[in-house]
């Protein structure tokens, strides 16, 4: 038997209401690249946060090499030779490349030697990267480098990885595996995030499964199939949504060469897209984050405003009309980022039931708020889409990311709406709920609704859309039939390697 | 116009500039940590008399500016418990700040209107200050003064140069970033308060110690606010910091002098043109922000809470 | 270790009980420091917020409780909707001045005609001058994003130079001596506000303070401009995706605190001080925002909490004749006030725990 690197032995982390994790136990071989597989929620996060520091165990026991380790903070698991990657990147937008890594090391060289050798480590495994440049002007995929390289530098032994692959194109996950790849081959472990089961087949040589901060499995995923480790994830057998055949109806949403500059000083903005959808179809739109999705749903939603002609909602010119003169015309959206954006978090979910719902379902007369109707509607949300919650007078930031997010949706599609644009609409959301998000936006457009849905996440678009599109770098593909695209094809769609120098490992 | 001598303006142009400075520095210090403290006018005041109380008590000015410094520092404590640990609202916590620091001093104070302060000695500074016209202007200041510019370079060299310093900037732009890394957010938000507290006490002193130099209620006439008008005039970097202190300064010695030149605009409408001037700069800076790239630190004003 | 963990809402026994708690330990801190000054503190807290309501004089005194509090409820309304939707005014002090020094010029301007309409265009007059002052601020906000915290309290600055060089020029009694200050309006019929029932102290800028809490109550309860100000306040993003133009916003609050501030220096200086003098203002602009804050930015609170102010004013005013108290004291004395109550507001939000499980390495 080989020496283990990381042995964890009855981790366990409660907070208030919720056991995150519970009893959890594993081992990482050196050279391994071990995944952890859950579901939102499940409690990966928290799991390797106390690996590298950021939160102490109620119980249980870690050792690196066989010696204990207990890091009291991210400074003392980086000095243990721990490295992460965070999903939310740890960054600095207005810092450049070499003061961002300076920050993430123990003890770094003065910032020109450091320069010199971020562009060596960056070269020699394939990720190059220019030290002066802000932050803040990278794409998704060159932001990840600067992380990575940030732990390379320390040449840790074992790098945490955190859902790495949702913010890059299929031809950018195919390099950074490379990367990883070779790193294992010199001895480095790799903790490896995911909820994306065929990069684990890929990938991986051991796998740990968590189910509501339990471990429920463990097993070598190039030994299962995909569906089987779903349903080890999940817990049980999931139904893939129905969808009913339609012909499209008459065009619901037009957009014309529309261009808006992003409101972000580090945003993106968008130029010369061009689309339509008609009733009962759903146009699906991918593409890496930070390609302009934000502020396509600004713009078709209303908030950020574009020319009279650029947006058309069923026949009307809409370019210049806000979010109150478009609902009117019958658009609805769902941005986002649920907490802040599409639902105020202290307000009740009454009030956010009125926050966009009070023009289409008549809850306010002469300015005038009717406080009676507000709470049916709410009520009517949470019967109709399943929301968990005590009431409806609670605050929207004490539901789960998936009740709210099934709230929000919901709320948007009970306005009788002609147009529903999404963006995100399942993130962070559990398996279950997803299915029911999606469900409904199906069930709507085969009701004659026209659906824009843009997502990151590519299995879900395929599901559901019938035609395709990508934005990239703020422009928008032409539109193409969902069926029969191969994910090399969509990758392309989606900028390929997004302009990035291809790995020469 | 005959009675204002340019030599003598552009002297006391240093010295009606620099409480603003030291205001104005260690506030743009604090924001760059992304903390906004809107009471520099209540440290100042309190600066002002905690200078002037220990001032003509010990007879030693010097003791003066550092009593100003920890006293205007302990009372900026009480803005970062309640902002940094107890998590109140910046802006409210700020203008609670000014209002308090307004009624401690004008209470502190009371016995001490219509006393003179201690005498302090400008420090001429050997062979430069002998320079014709150059030397009265440049070299012949109280030694808070050249301390104050000292403290520029001191601030530029942090922020710039130092680890610290980018530790400080990082912390102001993202503090969830900054406390995934492992960086102490709030001990750092402390430590900077702190020094802004430092620097607007001994501005407020410089006020009372050196160039009025009495007490008088409500001596800081806004300076505070000016203070801060002055750090988004500057965009957050010390050098136009001090370009921006030294360009107010010479606008309040100009109208003072117009005032004592006997101009013939009413006095009122002279005592104005600071704060409207400050409005001009501010109207300026905030159209000209929308294309340039200088940027307030992403996370100013925020509230930090690590979530577990 | 101690630590703090938002609760998944706002408790509201704890908002109500905040202020009540802060008004307490505030008393004990004034206590204190009237103790470190040399008063019986217990004597000088009876002397505060006793005697004014029960004390011998009393009769006196209560009516001098309106005619405080009416200023500061005026303007403390207008500025809770502002603060509500994270609109910072805080250069009431200024409108303030402008109002009263527009309600002046017209009653000045008609003197000595009689006549019924007098005092209503002096009303118009003070909240417009208010008003406009106000919207200085929020339309360089608005056009160019300029901060309106500086800019309203600059303003402030320079509307004492204004009201100095009105009260010394423009505005100063011809028949005056040559002493500065303008004509006495509580002596000019046409132009006074004066008590509706004597000895009540009631004027009609209390009146106009009651309207103006009932029209904050109904706005911010029932109509959709005070559910838009609300939402502003909590998430902006969520503000601008529900449709609210927060520039329009904007100008709403600072306009119409500018236009509250504005009426109650006319109020004041057509009735209780009647003249523009150089000292006329003295701070119910700064209060005030320690009123709105005490009041929880609700309208109902507001009212009390200025009532209490109200009577700290008086109060404080009897312990520096009887016990020789600095004035100043009143003033440190309402600044501990809103820092207790916001340091207190935690409470609110989070409840706070002991234990282990805390978050390392940040805190």
């Amino acid at each position: 038997m080989t020496e283990m690197l990381l042995a964890i032995d009855g981790l366990t982390k409660a907070y208030p209401g919720v056991v995150a994790n519970d009893d959890v136990s594993f081992r990482v071989a050196p050279g391994e690249v071990h995944a952890l597989l859950g579901e939102n929620g499940a409690g990966k996060s928290t799991l390797v946060k106390m690996i590298y520091g950021l939160v102490k165990p109620d119980a249980g026991q870690m050792s690196l090499h066989g010696a204990p380790f207990a890091p009291a903070t991210p400074h003392a698991a980086r000095a243990g030779g721990v490295a992460m990657v965070f999903q939310h990147f740890s960054l600095f937008e207005a810092l450049n490349v070499a003061e961002n890594v300076a920050l993430g090391m123990e003890d770094p060289p003065k910032l020109r030697d450091l320069a010199a050798r971020i562009r060596q480590v960056s070269e020699d495994y394939g990720l190059p990267l220019d030290p002066s440049r802000l932050v803040g002007d990278l794409s998704a995929g060159e932001r990840q480098r600067v992380e990575i390289v940030r732990c390379l530098l320390q040449d840790p032994k074992l790098l945490i990885m955190d859902e790495p692959t949702s913010v890059l194109t299929p031809q950018e996950v195919d390099i950074l595996f490379e990367t990883l790849r070779k790193l294992s081959s010199e001895g480095t472990a790799i903790l490896y995030i995911s909820h994306k089961l065929e990069e684990i087949r890929a990938l991986c040589d051991g796998a740990t499964i968590l189910r509501r901060g339990k471990v429920v499995a463990s097993c070598d995923p190039r030994e299962k199939t995909a569906r089987e480790l779903a349903e080890m994830m999940v817990g049980a057998v999931l139904t893939p949504p129905e969808r009913a055949g339609r012909a499209p109806g008459a065009v619901a949403l037009e957009v014309e060469g529309l261009s808006v500059a992003s409101p972000n000083a580090f945003g993106t903005s968008l130029k010369q897209v061009s689309f339509t959808v008609q009733a009962g179809e759903i146009l699906g739109i991918a593409g890496v984050a930070g390609n302009g999705q934000d502020e396509l749903l600004a713009a078709l939603s209303g908030e950020l405003k574009a020319p009279r002609d650029a947006v058309r909602i069923g026949g009307a010119a809409a370019g210049h009309l806000g979010p109150v003169a478009r609902r009117r015309l019958g658009l609805v959206a769902a941005p986002e980022e649920r907490l802040g954006h599409a639902a105020v978090p202290d307000m009740s979910l009454v009030e956010n039931a009125v926050l966009s719902g009070w023009l289409r379902r008549g809850l306010a007369k002469g300015g005038f708020i009717n406080w009676t109707l507000s709470r049916a509607f709410a009520e009517e949300i949470v019967e109709n889409f399943d929301v968990r919650t005590p009431g409806t007078h609670v605050a929207a930031r004490a539901l789960s990311g998936g009740n709210l997010q099934k709230f929000v949706i919901g709320r948007e599609i009970s306005q009788q709406p002609e147009v529903i644009v999404v963006n995100q609409p399942t993130w962070g959301v559990d398996a279950s709920a997803a299915a029911a998000i999606r469900q409904a936006l199906l069930d709507r457009a085969a009701g004659g609704a026209a659906v824009v849905a843009i997502s990151q996440d590519l299995d879900e678009l395929l599901e559901i859309s019938d035609r395709f599109a990508a934005l990239n770098e703020g422009r928008l593909t032409a539109p193409r039939p969902a069926q029969g695209l191969t994910v090399d094809e969509i990758g392309l769609m989606m900028g390929g390697a997004h302009g990035m120098e291809v790995a020469h490992v | 116009m005959g009675g204002i001598d340019p030599i003598l303006l552009l002297a006391s142009l240093m010295v009606a500039s620099t409480p603003i400075l030291l205001a104005a520095l260690g506030e743009m210090v604090v924001e760059r940590a992304g903390v906004l403290n809107l009471g520099v006018e209540g440290m100042m005041i309190f600066g002002a008399i905690c200078g002037f109380a220990v001032g003509v008590g010990t007879g030693s000015p010097s003791l003066g500016f550092l009593a100003a410094a920890l006293g205007a520092a302990a009372l900026s404590m009480l803005f970062g418990v309640l902002t940094q640990i107890l998590l109140s609202n910046q802006v409210a916590s700020g203008l609670a700040l000014t209002l308090f620091g307004l009624g401690l001093s004008s209470l502190v104070g009371q016995s001490y209107s219509g006393i003179k302060a201690p005498p302090s000695l400008d420090f001429d500074i050997p062979l430069l200050s002998d320079i014709p016209v150059l030397g009265p202007i440049l070299f012949q200041h109280h030694p808070m003064v050249y301390l104050s510019i000292l403290l520029v370079i001191g601030v530029w060299v942090l922020l710039r140069h130092t680890r610290a310093g980018l530790i400080l900037r990082a912390v102001g732009e993202s503090h969830d970033a900054a406390h995934a890394l492992g960086y102490k957010v709030v001990a750092i938000r402390l430590a900077a308060i702190a020094f802004g507290g430092a620097l607007a006490g001994l501005g407020g002193a410089f006020i009372s110690l050196v160039r009025v130099p009495q007490w008088t209620e409500g001596m800081t006439a806004g300076a505070g606010w000016i203070a801060l008008a002055i750090v988004v005039f500057a965009s957050w970097r010390p050098w136009r910091v001090l370009i921006g202190a030294y360009l107010f300064g010479g606008v309040s010695v100009l109208q003072l002098n117009l005032q004592a030149a006997g101009f013939k605009v009413p006095v009122q409408y002279l005592a104005m043109s600071p704060y409207l001037i400050t409005i001009l700069v501010l109207v300026l800076m905030s159209a000209r922000r929308r294309s340039a790239t200088a940027q307030a630190p992403a996370d100013l004003g925020k509230t930090f809470h690590a979530s577990s | 270790m101690i630590r703090l963990v938002r609760r998944p809402m706002p408790s509201r026994g704890w908002a109500l009980a905040t202020p009540l708690l802060a008004v307490l330990l505030t008393m004990i801190a004034g206590g204190l420091l009237f103790a470190a000054l040399g008063k019986d503190p217990l004597v000088a807290i009876r002397t505060i917020f006793w005697d004014p309501i029960m004390g011998k004089n009393a009769f006196y005194y209560r009516s001098q409780l309106p005619v405080k509090a009416a200023p500061l409820v005026l303007i403390a309304t207008g500025l809770a909707l502002g603060f509500r939707a994270g609109i910072w005014n805080i250069g009431a002090e200024g409108q303030y001045i402008v109002g009263a020094l527009c309600g002046a010029a017209v009653g000045l301007g008609f003197y000595p005609a009689e006549g019924w309409y007098i005092f209503p265009l002096m009303v118009i007059a003070g909240a417009l001058g208010g008003f406009l002052w106000a919207m200085i601020p929020a339309l360089l906000r608005v056009t160019f994003g300029t901060s309106e915290i500086l800019v309203s309290l600059m303003l402030v600055y320079v509307a004492e130079n204004l009201l100095a060089s009105m009260a010394l020029g423009a505005m100063k009694n011809p028949d005056g001596f040559g002493f500065p200050g303008s004509r006495n309006l509580s002596q000019y019929p046409a132009a006074a506000n004066l008590e509706i029932w004597p000895g009540t102290g009631i004027h009609w800028g209390v009146i106009a303070a009651l309207i103006a809490v009932i029209c904050a109550y109904v706005v911010l309860a029932r109509h959709l401009l005070g559910f838009q100000i609300k939402v502003t306040g909590l998430a902006p993003r969520a503000a601008r995706f529900a449709g609210v133009d927060p520039k329009r916003l904007i100008v709403i609050c600072l306009g119409v605190s500018g236009a509250l501030a504005g009426l109650a220096g006319m109020f004041e200086v057509s009735g209780p001080s009647g003249i523009v003098s150089i000292d006329f203002n003295v701070g119910y602009g700064f209060t005030a925002i320690i009123v709105a804050f005490l009041g929880r930015l609700h309208p109902v609170g507001i009212l009390l909490a200025a009532l209490l102010m109200a009577l700290t004013y008086i109060g404080g005013g009897i312990a520096e004749g009887q016990l020789g108290l600095p004035s100043a004291a009143i003033l440190a004395f309402q600044g501990m006030l809103l820092f207790f109550l916001l340091a207190l507001d935690v409470l609110t939000n989070f409840s706070i725990r002991l234990g282990s499980g805390q978050t390392r390495g940040g805190v």
